[in-house]
């Protein structure tokens, strides 16, 4: 799942948890990256404004990994672009 | 009392003991884009009455609340303004007076104005509350203002109590007050997605957060024998205080920590655990919060903890950050004065992971000897209150 909105994620989890990009893969968990509850929600709001979506709370409490976050704004994009 | 469920002492409890709520949307910012609309504020309340306007001008809407608070408990105490001049004042406040930050700093930014009232520094600084009512009464005694997040005035209530039991002032007024709602920090809270979209369900399963709300409380803090002279009506003993530090995470709770403050309130008041009957919890409505502090009352009263009433009133009230603690205290108060348990309301289910008697829904009618009243702020700085029913 090598696309933008992935490389994009990328970019913004690897910027949040002062970790090198080539150290974030789709599979990384935020418990690997180091990034807690707090982080999560500091890279959720950044993604927010960046992408110029809004990820619903209960949302937001379930992403555990860099995919899970790809997975759930991924159609938050394409509806905003449609 | 000032709050979103009566603005004096009977009202409030009134509300308290019929389990109704006080979250309505909030109209005091703008939540169109924000993913919750619900908030308690404060209904009913004619500030245009209650203080002239060259007073109004001088003061934010937090501290207003506190002074509206601290007349009320001024009044109920009996005491005349020359018998508080020598009085500790402490207040806390979490946000001071954002609300008018907010409103002047959005001029300057957005609308491009060039000059802010110097009425911004006296009416945005945290101590306003404290100041003014010194000011009021003529109070001349120690006067501060703490601010730990969500434990500000149950930290506050504290020290006034230490400084009264430590024989440094006969009297103090204590307490706190709290007006969150402005854009700006409305915005923030959104951030922290620890807001729930409907009602806090503390204790509850399917609880998704808390709800804010705002509010001012005031204690008289009296020394028993002053109190006695003088023949006053005792309404409760404040027996101990406890405090700790996580040392933890800036934002997760730590039952540990919790645990820590609880033991160090019965401590302080040299209080058995097995008189216990009832904690009025910090009971937030997070997902977390609520399973530590189980988890912590449960370290503590050990077998106990099954026979506890453990309720949060801000299931009715809100979470008033500062304030919560000074609301909650005197929740705490008038459970043991009218020998009724305030309920958690809004409960649904119960949630296996936090096994206490949560006291869902409806009042018990109940004696309570010792009542602990906890807050555990952002920051992990937390604070609990040891309350015992006053002597026959």
């Amino acid at each position: 799942m090598s696309d933008a909105l992935a490389s994009k994620v990328i970019a913004a989890i690897a910027a949040v948890s002062k970790r090198p990009i080539e150290d974030v893969k789709l599979e990384s968990t935020f418990g690997e990256l180091g990034i807690d509850s707090l982080n999560g929600f500091h890279l959720l709001c950044e993604l927010e404004e960046d992408l110029g979506i809004v990820i619903p709370d209960d949302d937001a409490r379930d992403l555990r990994s860099v995919g899970d976050v790809v997975e759930k704004i991924r159609p938050l994009v394409e509806a905003r672009s449609s | 009392m000032v709050s979103a469920i009566g603005n004096d002492r009977n009202t409030f409890w009134e509300s308290l003991t019929r389990g109704c709520h006080g979250f309505r949307e909030i109209t005091l910012a703008d939540t169109s884009d924000l993913q919750y609309r619900m908030g308690a504020e404060v209904q009913g309340l004619s500030f245009e009455d209650s203080f002239d306007p060259g007073s109004r001008e001088l003061l934010d809407r937090f501290a207003m609340l506190f002074l509206l608070a601290a007349r009320e408990a001024i009044a109920d105490s009996g005491l005349e303004a020359a018998e508080l001049r020598e009085a500790a004042i402490v207040t806390g406040s979490s946000l001071g007076g954002q609300s008018t930050e907010d409103e002047l700093f959005r001029a300057l930014y957005q609308e491009g104005r060039r000059r802010i009232t110097p009425f911004a520094v006296p009416r945005t600084m945290a101590n306003a509350g404290a100041s003014h009512l010194s000011i009021a009464i003529g109070c001349e005694g120690p006067g501060l203002t703490l601010s730990t997040a969500c434990a500000s005035s149950t930290h506050a209530i504290g020290l006034a109590f230490w400084l009264v039991s430590q024989g440094v002032v006969e009297r103090a007024i204590a307490g706190g007050s709290e007006a969150p709602f402005s854009r700006g920090h409305l915005k923030a809270w959104d951030s922290l997605r620890a807001i729930a979209p409907d009602l806090p369900r503390p204790f509850s399963l399917g609880r998704k957060g808390m709800v804010l709300g705002e509010g001012g409380g005031a204690l008289v803090l009296e020394s028993l024998e002053s109190a006695r002279r003088r023949g006053a009506h005792l309404r409760s003993l404040l027996v101990g205080f406890g405090m700790s530090s996580d040392a933890g995470h800036i934002t997760k709770p730590s039952a540990r920590g919790a645990a820590r403050a609880l033991r160090a309130a019965l401590e302080d008041g040299a209080v058995d655990r097995e008189r216990v009957d009832y904690i009025n919890a910090h009971g937030t409505g997070t997902p977390l919060n609520d399973v530590a502090e189980c988890q912590a009352i449960q370290e503590v009263f050990g077998d106990r903890a099954s026979r506890l009433f453990v309720s949060s009133t801000k299931s009715m009230h809100g979470h008033a950050l500062g304030a919560s603690g000074a609301l909650e205290a005197a929740a705490t108060v008038l459970a043991i004065e009218n020998r009724v348990v305030p309920p958690t309301a809004n409960f649904l289910e119960p949630d296996p992971e936090c096994p206490l008697d949560c006291v869902p829904n409806e009042a018990r009618e109940a004696e309570t000897r010792v009542a602990l009243s906890s807050s555990f702020a952002f920051g992990g700085l937390n604070a609990v209150l040891a309350f015992a029913a006053p002597p026959p």
